[in-house]
């Protein structure tokens, strides 16, 4: 097999599950002969509808589930070899309701596996200080009960806990389920961000298709049953779906989906239809453009004009017509950049630095052009790999 | 004459707190005859409970047990025990026991039972080991309805202790067996007021074990 081109260092693999079947006693069969390689220092996320055998899988890498055929490899060594505990306690796991203990503070329950080590209470209380402010928890909140808490709270709680005796890998069965989207996207924020600065071998449970996309960097798609349809980065699941089944599961939208995995950052941008609030009767004559953006004196966007509408020294700012929401070239996707321009009356998207300040603007005609250039270099990508 | 007027009389009466026959040694023997009962009766039912409930198994069986043992009468059963064993300490703790095992089997299964699985299928993910879990995931939320069986079996005690005068013994229900046989009915209704005042003794005590023992994370207060 060739490697692909875009990862000249493929990450190790970690954790091999090989042909594993999980049967129940009554015939059910939750898994069906299942392989899965889940590369270290990533997040894979597990995904499909229920009854497709994602958390039974989970179940099974720590344990909880004991497959009926076939073997787990953690770090090249089969996990039915070593105890039980030993296994768990080298793995965080957080789950649905967090499923913190009622009756212990915030702090002992973060502290929880440390004190099961046995490391001091002094020792594992300061470590689950550390990790409160880590998931972005307030230290006041250390000797709180967790029905004093929020839900979102609550499982950061549960993320602190499983990191607290910085195990390599991480088990998380569909932890932000329970929270409403906005607390849910800014859990998965934070995950995205503790994963940069620890890079624990995340295996992520969720029925969430855009949470899968967003979060993971490999996709198990599963189907009832037990199967494995496709295993692949987003990108190339979006791309190119396996079969029926997956691109019916990944839903609407896959092109325009896709394009978040494109970076926006080499976009030609142009200044010429930008002009100050103060502009003078030459600088709204001269650009060849059908409308002007307006800044205001530090540079930020104020709102399109046609140049007709526009007087020199009596440019009013609420006139002017609504620049949609501004992308960050580098930062943002080409998703976004396309999402603004459609957004524009003029049909240009706005491009502004980290601080609000315009940079340039970019017509759909060159996004489009962008997009085109990335598909296809995309599919020489998969040729290569292929 | 009210009972009022009876209860005044009896405590009053200042040949009512000293002696063999005094309140503090009735008291005392009461006392002891409860204290000995539960302890019997938790050490019975607290493992059985908590074992079962963690588990999730034998429930029906424990319901059974539960209702033979509050069908049977603890009057029949003494005057039975007494026949068979005669005179003493154990046919008196015998129909005790049976009386107070039921509430507290019964409350420390269903405690158990209705503690919220997600705490415990994280601390089982995390590695903690079964006892670990049932001791210091499932017991502390369970405390409060664990206490308030032995609550029960404890009030229940306390009354049911009367019937230990019917065979010889000591205890608050000398003055109630006595006071009816020799028609002294300021002795009845004393002994009765007396076993009424421990039962809400008993009351304030669990009420104070409860606010030192049950976690403000459980109380949520």
């Amino acid at each position: 097999m060739a490697k692909s081109l875009r990862q000249p260092e493929g990450p190790g693999v970690l954790i091999r599950i090989d042909s594993v079947t999980k049967r129940y006693p009554d015939g059910t069969v939750a898994v069906d002969r299942l392989s899965l390689e889940i590369p270290d220092r990533s997040i894979t996320v597990l995904v499909g509808p229920s009854g497709c055998g994602k958390t039974t899988t989970l179940r099974m890498i720590n344990r909880m589930v004991d497959p009926s055929e076939g073997t787990i490899l953690l770090d090249g060594e089969d996990i039915q070899r070593q105890p039980v505990t030993t296994l768990r306690r080298s793995m965080g796991y957080v789950i649905q309701n967090a499923g913190l203990f009622q009756h212990r503070t915030i702090v002992d329950n973060i502290a929880t596996v440390p004190r099961m080590l046995g490391w001091g209470k002094q020792k594992a209380r300061a470590r689950a200080a550390e990790l409160m402010e880590r998931v972005g928890l307030d230290a006041a909140l250390a000797k709180r009960y967790p029905y004093q808490l929020s839900g979102g709270q609550q499982q950061r709680v549960g993320v602190a806990r499983a990191l607290a005796a910085d195990p390599p890998v991480l088990l998380m069965d569909e932890p932000f389920s329970a929270v409403d989207p906005v607390v849910r996207k800014g859990l998965q924020d934070e995950l995205l961000r503790i994963q940069d600065e620890l890079g624990k071998t995340i295996i992520f449970v969720t029925h969430d298709i855009d949470e899968a996309i967003k979060l993971g960097t490999m996709v198990a798609v599963m189907r009832t049953g037990g199967h494995l349809a496709q295993y692949a980065p987003p990108a190339e699941l979006l791309s190119s779906p396996a079969d029926a089944f997956v691109e019916d599961f990944l839903g609407g939208d896959r092109g325009i989906r896709r394009l978040s995995f494109f970076p926006s950052a080499r976009l030609e941008l142009t200044s010429d239809p930008v002009i100050p609030l103060d502009a003078t009767a030459e600088q709204i004559a001269a650009p060849d453009a059908p409308y002007l953006l307006v800044t205001d004196p530090n540079g930020r966007p104020l709102g399109w004009s046609e140049p007709r509408d526009l007087v020199a020294g009596d440019i009013r700012p609420e006139r002017l017509l609504s620049y949609g929401r501004p992308f960050v070239p580098g930062t943002d996707s080409l998703r976004a950049a396309l999402d603004c321009a459609v957004l524009s009356p003029a049909g240009w998207a706005v491009a502004v630095d980290t601080g609000g300040r315009v940079t340039g603007v970019v017509s759909q005609q060159t996004i489009g052009e962008a997009i085109r250039s990335a598909h296809a270099a995309g599919r020489d990508d998969e040729k290569v790999a292929g | 004459m009210n009972v009022l007027n009876f209860v005044n009389a009896f405590f009053s009466d200042s040949a009512h707190w000293h002696g063999y026959d005094g309140i503090p040694t009735r008291l005392g023997e009461h006392v002891r005859y409860t204290l000995e009962a539960l302890a019997l009766a938790a050490a019975i039912g607290l493992p059985v409970g908590l074992v079962t409930g963690h588990y999730g198994r034998g429930g029906n069986a424990l319901s059974l047990v539960a209702t033979a043992g509050r069908a049977l009468p603890s009057f029949g059963l003494l005057v039975l025990m007494t026949t068979l064993l005669g005179f003493g300490m154990l046919p008196v703790m015998i129909p005790l026991v049976v009386l107070a095992v039921p509430p507290i089997l019964v409350t420390t299964y269903e405690a158990m039972r209705s503690v919220d699985p997600s705490p415990v299928d994280a601390a089982r993910g995390m590695g903690m080991q079964e006892s670990r879990i049932l001791l210091q995931v499932e017991l502390p939320v369970a405390l409060p309805l664990i206490l308030s069986g032995l609550r029960s079996a404890a009030i229940q005690i306390v009354s049911t202790a009367t019937i230990a005068a019917y065979v010889s013994l000591g205890g608050l229900g000398r003055y109630i067996v006595d006071g009816l046989y020799q028609r002294n009915y300021e002795k009845v209704v004393g002994g009765a007021t007396l076993v009424a005042v421990l039962a809400l003794v008993t009351l304030a005590l669990f009420w104070a074990v409860a606010r030192v023992a049950v976690s403000p994370g459980v109380r949520r207060r």
